[in-house]
C-alpha cells in the first residue's frame, strides 16, 4: 500500500508530489530530503523511517523517486512499482531527466492517477494505459540541425541513414500515434559483464546479465517473431548442435511471450505492447564462450627517485575493426601525488582523481586486435614496498557495440501477418562493463 | 519551497482565468490551468483559485477536466462549502456515456475526502458497482473503501459488504483485487475478508489472470488461509510452484511469504521451498536496478539464517563490483562472511583483501573485520593477510586491523602469539580512540609476550594529559595495572606517575574512581589484584558462538518480504554477539570486549536482587566444561561462558530458545538467558566478587546503560524465587518474551540435567 508518491530533483525541488490515502502531510517531502541528504556514504539509503512513515525509494535519470508506505509492505513489490514508474515516464516522456520530468509534470499526474487508486496499484501495462493517458507528451529537445545528420546531401540515401541514431529510441512513444509518424520496432540485446582476473591473468570470475529488450513505436503490432541462435542452450547439460554452442545458464521470459516454438526453433513469439519491454533475461556466470575483451599487462616497479612506475599494456582481443569506447581506470594512493605520465597516443588522456584516489586514463577509440600502452610515474611521499600493495585493481569500464559476449544473435525478426504501412526494425546489441576488474 | 512573489503569481493566474476571453479559448484555458498546477507541485500556494477552478471544471475537454480535477483533491478539505459546487458537475459526469469520464469522475468524487459529501457520493457509487464497463467498477470497489475510511465509526453497509463479496466473482481480475482490497479495509475491525475454502480455491484459480501486482496482493491475503488438511496442503502448493520461481522478484517474495505461513508445521517443505526460490533470488541480486539488488541481498541473508549452505557454491556472485555503492559490497561482504568453506576460502579471502584497502572508509573497514570472523575458523591465512595490511601504515586500515585482532583473540587465543608480534610498533599509526583503546586492551593482557610494551605504554602516560577519550584512559590504567603484574620493574615507575594524575588531577570521575580503586586493590596485595585483573584474557569456550546454528525459519518467517530486513542493522550478524559489530563501535567510550563482563554484571544485578532459584548440587563445579557443555548440548542447552572449575566463584552463562508448538499465533518461541552461580560458603568471597564486578562494569558503562534499555524495552524479566539452602547453585533466568511455561519446562531439564551431572 502506497501513501504517497513524490519525485525530487537531486537539489530537493519538488518535481511531483500526489497523495493517495491523505494520512500523512505533505512536510513529509522536505523530511526526506533532509534524511536522505544527511546519510553518510556508506548507511543503506534505500528504507528509511521517520515515526510511522517508512519512505522508499529509488534513484533514476538524477532523479529521487520516492513512496511512502507502512512497515509491513513488500519492498520488492515498491521497489518494482517505482522502477516500472520510471520505465512508464521514460516511455511517455520520451527521457528521463529532471527537465523531462518538468515539462511533462501534468502526463505524470495523469499518469499516477491512473496506475494508482487510494494506494493500490492497478495497472502498470502501457496497453491499457495508453486508452486512458489523453495528455500529449512535450519533447523536451527542440529541434535541432544536428538531427539531420544522417540524411545525406540532397537528401541522397546514404550509407549512414542504415544506421539508427543513438537518440531514435528516446522519444516519446505516443508521438507515433498521432503524427502517423515512422512506426518503427527496436529489438536490442544489452549484456553486462561481470568479470574479474587475478593478478596471473586468470579468469577468476566471469558473470554475463543478459536481457532483450523490445522497445515499440507502433500503435497497433499484431505478432512478433524473434529467432534467436538455433544452437542457443540453457543450462549444463543441454547442448545442440555442433558448432560453437551460445549457452547460458538461467533464462526467463517476460509472461507474454508465447514459448511453442522455443523449443524447437528457438523462437519467441509475442505482441508487444507500446513501450518498452524485457522479452527475455539471462545470465551466464563463471564460463566465457570466447577470452575475455581486454587483457592487461601492467609492470609495477619503483625507481631511485622513490617514485614509482607503472607500466600498462593494455590489449583489445576483439576481432579487427571493432572500435570500443573505453575509459580505464586505476586505484591508486591516498596521499599528496603527482603524476606524469606518457601515452601511446595524443588523443587518450590520463588525469589524477584525488577524490577516489584514482588515475582515470581515457581511451576514446580502442580497434580490436590492437595493444595499447601507458607509462604513469607517480611520486609517493613517504614510499614504502608496502605501498606496492595498494596499487590497483584495475577497473575498465567500456561499451562494445555490436557485440554480444554470449554469442547471442538475433537471426530473424518478423513481423507477421500484415502490416499497415512500412515498419522498420532495427536490431543493436551492445554489451556494457558493470564491473571488469584486473588484478596487479 | 514558495516562491518569492508567489501572491503575485496568484493574482496573475486569477485574472488571466477570470478572463472571458481566455475561458473562450480551449488552449489558452488549458494552458492557464496547467501554470496553476504547475505553481502547485512547485510548493505555492494557491488554494485561493478555488472558486475560478470549480468553474473550469465544467468542459468537454478530458484534459482540462484531469487538471482541475487535481487541484481540486488537493484543496478540497480547505474549502468545503465551495466543494459542494463541484459535486453537481461530477454527478453529471457519472452519467455520461463515456466509460473514462465516469471512472474520472467517481474515482476523484471519492477523492476530495469530505465527509459532508458522502450523501452526495453513495449513489454514483452504488450505481459504479453496477456498471458495464470494468473500469467504473474498479474506482467504485475502491471508492466505498474510501467512503468507509472518511467516517470510520458509522456503521457497515451489510448490503454493500455483501455486494463487494459477489464482485469477488467479476470478470475482470481487477475488480476482484481491488474488492479483496476494499474488503480487508471495511473489515478491517473483524479481521479482514474472510478467507474460506470457496474463496481461497477461486482466487487460486484466477491467479494466472492477475498482472504481478494483483497476484502479490492476492498471495498476501492468503497467508491467512489454513487449509483443512494435507491434500489440500500440497494441492495448493504445487498449484503455486510457477509463482515460486517467478522471473518477477514480487511474485517470488510473495509466494515465497505465502509457503512459510502455510508450511510452518513443515520444516521440510519450508526448506526445500528456499532451495527452489535460490534461482530467482540470485537474478534479483543481478537485477539491473541497485535498490532491487540491495532488497534480495538483504532477504538473502534473512534466508542463508536457516540454510547456511544455501548459496555456498554460488559465493562468486556476492563479488563486489567496482562502481557498486557502498551498502552493496557491505551487504554482500556480510553474505560472503556467512559462504566460506573448506573449498572457497583461499578465493574468498583473496577477494576480501582487495576490498581491505577501499576507498571507501567504512567498506574497508567491513572487510577488515569480515577477516577477522573468517579467522576464526581459519586463522593462519586471515592472521597473515592481517599481518601484511599493517604493513601499508595507513592509518585507518590499521586502527580496523587492530580492533579486529583483538576481537579474533578474545576468541581464539592460540593466535595471541602471531598478533602480538604483529602489533608491535603500530601504535603511532593509530589515531582514532577505539583503536587505542584495542590495542591497549591487547597490550595490557598479552604484556609479557610483547618486548616492547613498557615503551610503547610509556609514550601513551606521558601524552595521557591531552588525551580526550575516556575510555582509552581507563583502558590505558587497566593495561598499565595489568602489566605492573607481570613485568614489576619495568612498569613501576609509570604505573606510580599514571595512578598520580588520574587521582590528583583528572576530572572525569570515571577515570579518577577507577585509579582509585586500582590504587586501593594494590593496597591488599599482589595476589588479590592479579585474581581481579589476569581471570580474564579469553574464553575458548566461547568457541560455542562461532558455529552458529541453523535458525528454524519461523525465527525470521515473519518479517520476510517486509521493509525490516532493509534496515540498517536489522539482521544481526554474528558478530554482534561478540561485540565486534560496528553498531558496537559507534559508543565512545568503547566497550570492554569482554562479553562475561558485561553478562556478570547484568545478572550481578538481579543476583543482589535476591530473586533466584537454587539447586541442590554442590559438586557440579568439579566437573569439566567439556562435559558439562556436552551435557548442556544434548538438551539443547548452549553455553555461553563458564569459569574454570574448581574456581569460586563458579559460574556458567547458558542461553537456549524454545519453541512453543500449541500456539500459532506464538510461533517465535523465547530466548531464555541463565546464569549458574555456586559461590561455596564463603561469604567474604562473594562479596569480593561483587566488588569486582561493580568495577569492571564501570568501564561498560555505556554498554550496560543500552543492555538495560534493551532489555527494559523489550523483555520482562522473570524472576523464579524459592527458598531453599543457602549451600545450592544459584539459576538466575532472563526470558523473552515471557513464557511462563516454557520456562518451568526449561528449569525442570536444567536441574535434571545438573543432578546428572553431579552424580557422575
Amino acid at each position: 500500500m502506497i501513501s504517497q508518491v513524490f519525485i525530487l530533483s537531486s537539489q530537493g525541488d519538488h518535481l511531483i508530489y500526489k497523495d493517495f490515502r491523505g494520512e500523512a502531510g505533505s512536510d513529509v517531502v522536505n523530511l526526506f530530503y533532509e534524511k536522505v541528504t544527511a546519510l553518510t556514504g556508506d548507511q543503506p539509503p534505500v528504507v528509511m523511517r521517520h515515526k510511522d512513515v517508512h519512505f522508499v525509494h529509488v534513484r533514476q535519470g538524477g532523479l529521487y523517486w520516492v513512496a511512502t508506505t507502512t512497515a509491513d509492505t513488500s519492498p520488492f513489490t515498491i521497489i518494482e512499482f517505482l522502477n516500472r514508474l520510471t520505465a512508464l515516464v521514460k516511455d511517455y516522456c520520451g527521457s528521463l531527466s529532471e527537465r523531462s520530468v518538468q515539462m511533462n509534470f501534468a502526463l505524470i499526474y495523469e499518469l499516477l492517477d491512473e496506475v494508482v487508486d487510494y494506494g493500490y496499484i492497478q495497472t502498470t501495462s502501457s496497453d491499457i494505459l495508453k486508452n486512458f493517458i489523453q495528455t500529449e507528451a512535450v519533447s523536451s529537445k527542440p529541434f535541432s540541425l544536428f538531427d539531420l545528420s544522417n540524411v545525406g546531401l540532397f537528401g541522397a540515401e546514404t550509407q549512414q541513414s542504415k544506421v539508427a541514431p543513438s537518440s531514435a529510441a528516446t522519444r516519446p512513444i505516443q508521438s507515433s500515434r498521432d503524427q502517423g509518424g515512422k512506426s518503427e520496432i527496436f529489438v536490442d540485446v544489452i549484456e553486462r559483464m561481470l568479470v574479474v582476473i587475478g593478478s596471473n591473468g586468470v579468469l577468476m570470475k566471469a558473470d554475463i546479465e543478459g536481457e532483450i529488450k523490445v522497445k515499440c513505436y507502433m500503435p497497433t503490432c499484431s505478432e512478433m517473431r524473434i529467432g534467436l541462435n538455433e544452437e542457443f542452450s540453457i543450462g549444463k547439460s543441454q547442448l545442440r548442435g555442433y558448432g560453437a554452442a551460445v549457452r547460458v545458464d538461467e533464462c526467463s521470459f517476460h509472461q507474454a511471450v508465447r514459448l511453442d516454438e522455443f523449443d524447437s526453433l528457438r523462437i519467441l513469439r509475442l505482441c508487444p505492447s507500446q513501450g518498452e519491454q524485457t522479452v527475455m533475461q539471462y545470465q551466464l556466470s563463471d564460463d566465457l564462450p570466447s577470452a575475455p575483451p581486454f587483457r592487461l599487462f601492467p609492470t609495477i616497479e619503483r625507481d631511485n627517485g622513490g617514485r614509482l612506475l607503472m607500466y600498462m599494456k593494455l590489449r583489445c582481443d576483439l576481432p579487427p575493426k571493432r572500435s570500443v569506447l573505453d575509459p580505464t581506470r586505476l586505484q591508486s594512493f591516498s596521499s599528496e601525488l603527482n603524476l606524469s605520465q606518457e601515452l601511446s597516443s595524443p588523443d587518450q588522456s590520463a588525469e589524477l582523481q584525488p577524490q577516489s584516489r584514482a588515475v582515470v586514463w581515457k581511451i576514446p577509440r580502442f580497434p580490436g586486435g590492437t595493444q595499447l600502452s601507458a607509462l604513469f610515474k607517480l611520486e609517493v611521499p613517504g614510499f614504502s614496498s608496502a605501498s606496492m600493495l595498494e596499487v590497483g585493481p584495475v577497473s575498465l569500464s567500456f561499451e562494445l557495440p555490436k557485440i554480444t559476449a554470449t554469442g547471442l544473435q538475433i537471426r530473424f525478426l518478423r513481423l507477421s501477418p500484415f502490416q499497415p504501412g512500412p515498419a522498420q526494425r532495427w536490431v543493436r546489441y551492445v554489451t556494457h562493463s558493470d564491473s571488469y576488474t584486473i588484478r596487479i | 519551497m514558495p516562491y518569492i512573489g508567489s501572491e503575485d503569481t496568484v493574482r496573475d493566474l486569477r485574472r488571466v482565468l477570470s478572463n472571458p476571453n481566455v475561458q473562450s479559448d480551449q488552449l489558452r484555458y488549458r494552458n492557464t490551468i496547467l501554470k496553476v498546477i504547475r505553481a502547485m507541485s512547485q510548493g505555492v500556494d494557491v488554494s485561493g483559485l478555488f472558486s475560478e477552478m470549480v468553474k473550469a471544471c465544467a468542459t468537454v475537454d478530458i484534459v482540462q477536466k484531469k487538471l482541475v480535477y487535481v487541484f481540486l483533491c488537493s484543496y478540497a478539505t480547505l474549502n468545503p462549502e465551495l466543494s459542494l459546487l463541484v459535486i453537481n458537475t461530477l454527478r453529471k459526469d457519472c452519467q455520461d456515456p463515456n466509460p473514462m469520464v465516469r471512472s474520472l469522475a467517481l474515482r476523484n468524487m471519492t477523492n476530495l475526502r469530505l465527509p459532508s459529501l458522502v450523501e452526495y457520493v453513495e449513489q454514483p457509487l452504488t450505481a459504479g458497482l453496477r456498471d458495464r464497463a470494468a473500469c467504473v467498477r474498479r474506482v467504485a470497489v475502491l471508492g466505498w473503501a474510501k467512503l468507509h475510511n472518511l467516517q470510520t465509526n458509522s456503521e457497515i453497509d451489510a448490503a454493500v459488504v455483501n455486494e463487494l463479496y459477489s464482485l469477488l466473482r467479476d470478470p475482470d481480475p481487477v475488480v476482484m483485487v481491488n474488492c479483496l482490497r476494499a474488503l480487508e479495509e471495511i473489515l478491517r475491525e473483524e479481521g479482514g475478508v474472510a478467507i474460506n475454502k470457496p474463496i481461497t480455491h477461486h482466487l487460486l484459480n484466477r491467479l494466472k489472470e492477475c498482472d504481478i501486482w494483483g497476484q502479490c496482493e492476492v498471495l498476501r491475503i492468503l497467508q491467512r488461509y489454513r487449509p483443512q488438511s494435507e491434500d489440500e496442503l500440497f494441492n495448493i502448493l504445487s498449484l503455486l510452484d510457477v509463482s515460486l520461481i517467478s522471473p518477477h522478484p514480487p511474485v517470488m517474495a510473495a509466494t515465497l511469504s505465502l509457503f512459510l505461513s502455510l508450511c510452518s508445521g513443515l520444516p521440510a517443505v519450508g526448506l526445500a521451498a528456499l532451495e527452489r526460490v535460490r534461482g530467482p533470488l540470485l537474478a534479483a541480486c543481478g537485477n539491473t536496478s541497485r535498490e532491487m539488488q540491495f532488497t534480495a541481498l538483504c532477504h538473502i541473508q534473512l534466508l542463508l539464517r536457516s540454510l547456511p549452505g544455501l548459496m555456498g557454491e554460488h559465493y562468486k556472485r556476492f563479488f563486489c563490483g567496482y562502481a557498486e555503492p557502498a551498502y552493496i559490497k557491505q551487504r554482500k561482504i556480510e553474505v560472503l562472511v556467512e559462504l566460506v568453506n573448506d573449498d572457497n576460502v583461499a578465493i574468498l579471502l583473496d577477494e576480501l583483501r582487495g576490498y581491505c584497502t577501499d576507498v571507501n572508509i567504512s567498506t574497508a573497514h567491513a572487510a577488515i573485520s569480515a577477516i577477522g570472523r573468517i579467522g576464526r575458523s581459519y586463522s593462519d591465512k586471515c592472521l597473515e593477510i592481517l599481518t601484511e595490511l599493517l604493513g601499508l601504515k595507513q592509518e585507518h586500515i590499521t586502527s580496523a586491523v587492530v580492533q579486529t585482532m583483538r576481537d579474533l583473540v578474545w576468541v581464539c587465543p592460540q593466535c595471541s602469539r602471531t598478533v602480538c608480534s604483529a602489533v608491535e610498533g603500530c601504535e603511532a599509526e593509530i589515531q582514532d580512540s577505539q583503536g587505542r583503546h584495542a590495542l591497549l586492551w591487547l597490550l595490557g593482557v598479552y604484556g609479557e609476550q610483547v618486548s616492547s610494551v613498557p615503551y610503547t605504554l610509556e609514550v601513551f602516560i606521558d601524552g595521557v594529559r591531552s588525551e580526550a577519550s575516556v575510555g582509552v584512559k581507563m583502558e590505558l590504567l587497566t593495561a598499565t595495572v595489568r602489566l605492573f603484574l607481570c613485568r614489576p620493574a619495568e612498569t613501576q615507575d609509570m604505573l606510580g606517575r599514571l595512578l598520580h594524575y588520574c587521582i590528583e588531577e583528572e576530572t572525569n570521575m570515571c577515570v579518577s574512581d577507577q585509579a582509585l580503586l586500582y590504587y586501593r586493590l594494590l593496597h591488599c596485595g599482589i595476589e588479590e589484584t592479579r585474581k581481579v585483573l589476569q581471570c580474564r584474557r579469553s574464553d575458548p569456550s566461547l568457541g560455542v558462538l562461532i558455529g552458529r546454528p541453523a535458525e528454524p525459519i519461523n525465527q525470521w518467517s515473519y518479517i520476510f518480504n517486509t521493509l525490516e530486513p532493509l534496515r540498517p542493522g536489522a539482521i544481526e550478524t554474528e558478530s554482534a554477539t561478540i561485540g565486534g559489530s560496528p553498531e558496537h563501535m559507534t559508543f565512545d567510550p568503547k566497550p570492554n570486549n569482554d562479553l562475561s563482563d558485561t553478562l556478570s554484571y547484568s545478572f550481578g544485578k538481579t543476583v543482589r536482587s535476591g530473586e533466584s532459584e537454587h539447586v541442590q548440587c554442590p559438586t557440579i563445579f568439579r566437573c569439566s566444561p567439556q562435559s558439562l557443555q556436552a551435557a548442556m548440548q544434548l538438551v539443547n542447552i548452549q553455553t555461553l561462558a563458564f569459569t574454570p572449575p574448581h574456581t569460586l566463584p563458579w559460574r556458567v552463562y547458558l542461553y537456549t530458545n524454545t519453541q512453543n508448538k500449541h500456539s500459532a499465533d506464538t510461533c517465535h518461541g523465547t530466548l531464555i538467558l541463565g546464569e549458574l552461580l555456586y559461590t561455596g560458603e564463603e561469604i567474604q568471597k562473594k562479596s569480593k566478587d561483587e566488588e569486582n564486578v561493580g568495577v569492571e562494569a564501570r568501564q561498560d558503562k555505556r554498554e550496560e546503560e543500552r543492555e538495560e534499555d534493551t532489555a527494559e524495552g523489550r523483555s520482562e524479566k522473570e524472576r523464579v524465587k524459592k527458598n531453599t539452602a543457602e549451600k545450592g547453585i544459584k539459576v538466575t533466568l532472563k526470558q523473552q518474551p515471557r513464557d511462563e511455561k516454557a520456562l518451568k519446562g526449561f528449569l525442570s531439564v536444567l536441574t535434571t540435567v545438573l543432578h546428572a551431572l553431579s552424580s557422575e
